[in-house]
């Protein structure tokens, strides 16, 4: 007889449960503590918060755990999460030159003031399996190595670091970006309509998906849109939060966050409307998520053809309504796992069809 | 759930889209930009008709949730459950008890009724879409009424394969005047929109739009003079209540080709049987 249909409301009941059992892995092993996560996956935890939108390391940590490590399924979490929550005001717009970087190079100049502050990076390292870590062990640091490591964490760079883009600027060799004090969109409080503006991108691409964006940046490079991108500068430091308080009349720092800015300086040989001139690309991400910043950085020079003058060559990454339409990976895991949805009717409509027309064409 | 407030979302975001609902109801069939919010359910599974639903309930309402015309599919359940938690509204499957419905890809056999508020979920709400991927393309065609691109694709199925090969999704001319997308009803479904006493709602989450049918809102299917619309269904009857007017669903009982006909609207067939017994 027909069940199949039948049964749904305890059928997920029994699959909650079993998740949550394989959740939990074999009872042998320890529980994984959050706290474990925030600090030994704490790039996972920094996509997270990026792509959820939502800067809070343990929230983010608590949903990877809930997630089984599904990133995607986490910063899912954050997102539904973050969207109930109220909002108090806006906070005056962060400050990155007066960063306190943890990391700081650039591609185009050998030395800048300040100088190349390599950091935590895995640029270096040889990708060979680290077997002691498979043993649970850490190789100990060497004395010299933790005394020096001590005194940079304690101080990561002194004084804010002069922006690589600020000296060519002086020249007017790099183009100038506008400034302004009115207040950009909200991607999260509006809906996306296009064309979109400068401030929307970036606010899209800032949550978007890393490997979409990855890939995407990617093929500029390959040709399909190149700009000729070299990093003028990427900084990951800690810069301060500050929100105005109208009771009081000025504004105080309300916390501090960690956060990736990615500056590209990109050739510009002139169009009709302009002379010769650098321009750039923007990327700015939570915690430090660097292969995304710069991937946003390309996508948002990318876009930024129309109003430099350039050609449309055709190519995706050019294309804004493309690229923010599908960059969203909640907006796209969601509709294309929907199609394990039930579609029966849809689906006998089309036997239907096929077999009226399977018949016409027998006779 | 006293975290959360009644029905979910907050009241800001409710009103947000209780004005979409008012400006799509004014100008029927036109897609209303609204800021859709992240649900805690996918994309995909019905966040715009959840939105809607949550911004329409109110304490006295009786709510049914269907999928596939069916009370018990997984994600119907989902969905009644969600609001039996943050709602706490009364439901049912019964479709005259009910004055709110949710539904996805299918209008219940029972007739609609004056006062009763039927809520859409919507996947791709433009019915441009395939024809032309391009939002603001669109956008311009509608506000144009340029859909001689919904014609010749019509023309061209009848013309390759001798009728029209849309068979769920169907396009249909407004009063107002704009096409719109019924949502994934299969064609047989779509008179039933054509001047319905209830309000119809339409809320498609992932790309933020609403649109409406008013009550007694005049809805005609697309189609040509010497090839009228034809809302078919599987021949056959129900192996459940013996109706031969309902939609029917296609279950394959073994593994021997054997299969048989059933009725998709779950509860019009339950009820149909109990009288009959």
């Amino acid at each position: 007889m027909y069940v199949a249909v039948k049964g749904g409301e305890k059928a997920i009941d029994e699959a909650h449960a079993w998740l949550a059992h394989e959740r939990r892995g074999d009872p042998a092993t320890p529980v994984l503590d959050t706290a474990q996560i925030r600090e030994q996956l704490t790039l996972s935890c920094y996509r997270v918060m990026a792509e959820g939108s939502l800067y809070d390391l343990d929230l983010a940590a608590l949903a990877i755990k809930q997630a089984r490590g599904d990133l995607i399924e986490a910063i899912f979490l954050i997102r539904a999460y973050r969207t109930t929550l109220p909002r108090f005001g806006v906070s005056a717009p962060i400050d990155t030159s007066a960063m306190l970087c943890l990391r700081r190079i650039s591609a185009t100049f050998k030395d800048a003031p300040g100088g190349q502050l390599l950091g935590p990076t895995f640029d270096y390292t040889h990708r060979l399996l680290d077997f002691t870590l498979l043993a649970n062990g850490e190789a100990p640091l060497k004395h010299d190595e933790r005394d020096s490591l001590a005194k940079g964490m304690a101080s990561p760079s002194a004084e804010p670091l002069a922006r690589v883009s600020d000296i060519l600027g002086n020249d007017a060799l790099l183009q100038a970006e506008p400034t302004g004090d009115e207040a950009p969109g909200d991607l999260t409080r509006e809906p996306l309509e296009f064309p979109a503006d400068r401030a929307l991108r970036l606010q899209s691409l800032s949550r978007a998906d890393e490997g979409f964006a990855l890939s995407l940046a990617y093929s500029t490079q390959r040709g399909y849109g190149r700009n000729h991108p070299f990093i003028g500068e990427l900084r990951v430091g800690v810069v301060e939060v500050s929100m105005e308080i109208p009771e009081l009349g000025f504004s105080v720092v309300i916390g501090e966050m960690t956060v990736t800015e990615c500056e590209t300086v990109n050739q510009f040989v002139g169009s009709r409307k302009q002379p010769a001139q650098f321009t750039r690309g923007y990327g700015l991400t939570f915690g430090h998520t660097e292969r995304k910043a710069i991937a946003m950085a390309l996508l948002d020079r990318a876009l930024r053809w129309e109003e430099l003058g350039e050609d449309n060559v055709g190519a995706p990454a050019q294309d804004a309504e493309f690229v923010l339409s599908h960059a969203d990976n909640i907006q796209a895991t969601g509709f294309l796992e929907h199609i394990k949805l039930p579609h029966y009717v849809d689906f006998q409509s089309e036997l239907e069809l096929v077999r009226r027309l399977r018949a016409e064409a027998g006779q | 759930m006293s975290d959360y407030n009644f029905a979910y979302l907050d009241e800001q975001t409710k009103r947000m889209i209780r004005r979409a609902l008012l400006k799509a109801i004014a100008v029927p069939g036109y897609q209303v930009p609204f800021a859709s919010r992240e649900m805690p359910m996918p994309y995909g599974w019905g966040t715009g008709g959840v939105q809607v639903t949550a911004s329409t309930l109110v304490p006295e309402d009786v709510l049914k949730v269907i999928d596939q015309g069916a009370d018990d599919t997984t994600n119907a359940v989902s969905i009644r459950r969600f609001f039996e938690v943050t709602a706490g509204v009364e439901t049912t499957t019964e479709v005259p008890v009910a004055t709110l419905i949710q539904t996805r890809h299918r209008v219940p056999e029972t007739p609609l009724t004056e006062g009763q508020i039927i809520v859409y979920q919507v996947p791709i709400p433009e019915p441009l879409r395939f024809l032309e991927p391009r939002e603001t393309e669109t956008r311009k065609m509608h506000s144009l009424g340029e859909y001689g691109l919904m014609h010749v694709k019509l023309y061209e199925d009848i013309a390759r394969h001798g009728e029209i090969a849309t068979t769920y999704a169907y396009p249909a001319r407004v009063s107002s005047g704009y096409v719109m997308d019924p949502s994934p009803i299969p064609k047989f479904d779509n008179p039933k929109l054509d001047h319905s006493p209830a309000i119809q709602l339409f809320g498609a989450g992932r790309e933020q739009r609403i649109y409406a049918l008013p009550p007694w809102t005049s809805v005609q299917s697309l189609d040509f003079e010497d090839h009228p619309f034809d809302p078919s269904r599987a021949d056959g009857e129900c192996a459940l209540c013996g109706s031969k007017d309902s939609y029917l669903d296609e279950v394959i009982t073994d593994d021997a080709g054997g299969r048989m006909f059933i009725c998709s609207d779950t509860d019009y067939c339950a009820r149909r049987s109990e009288g009959a017994a």
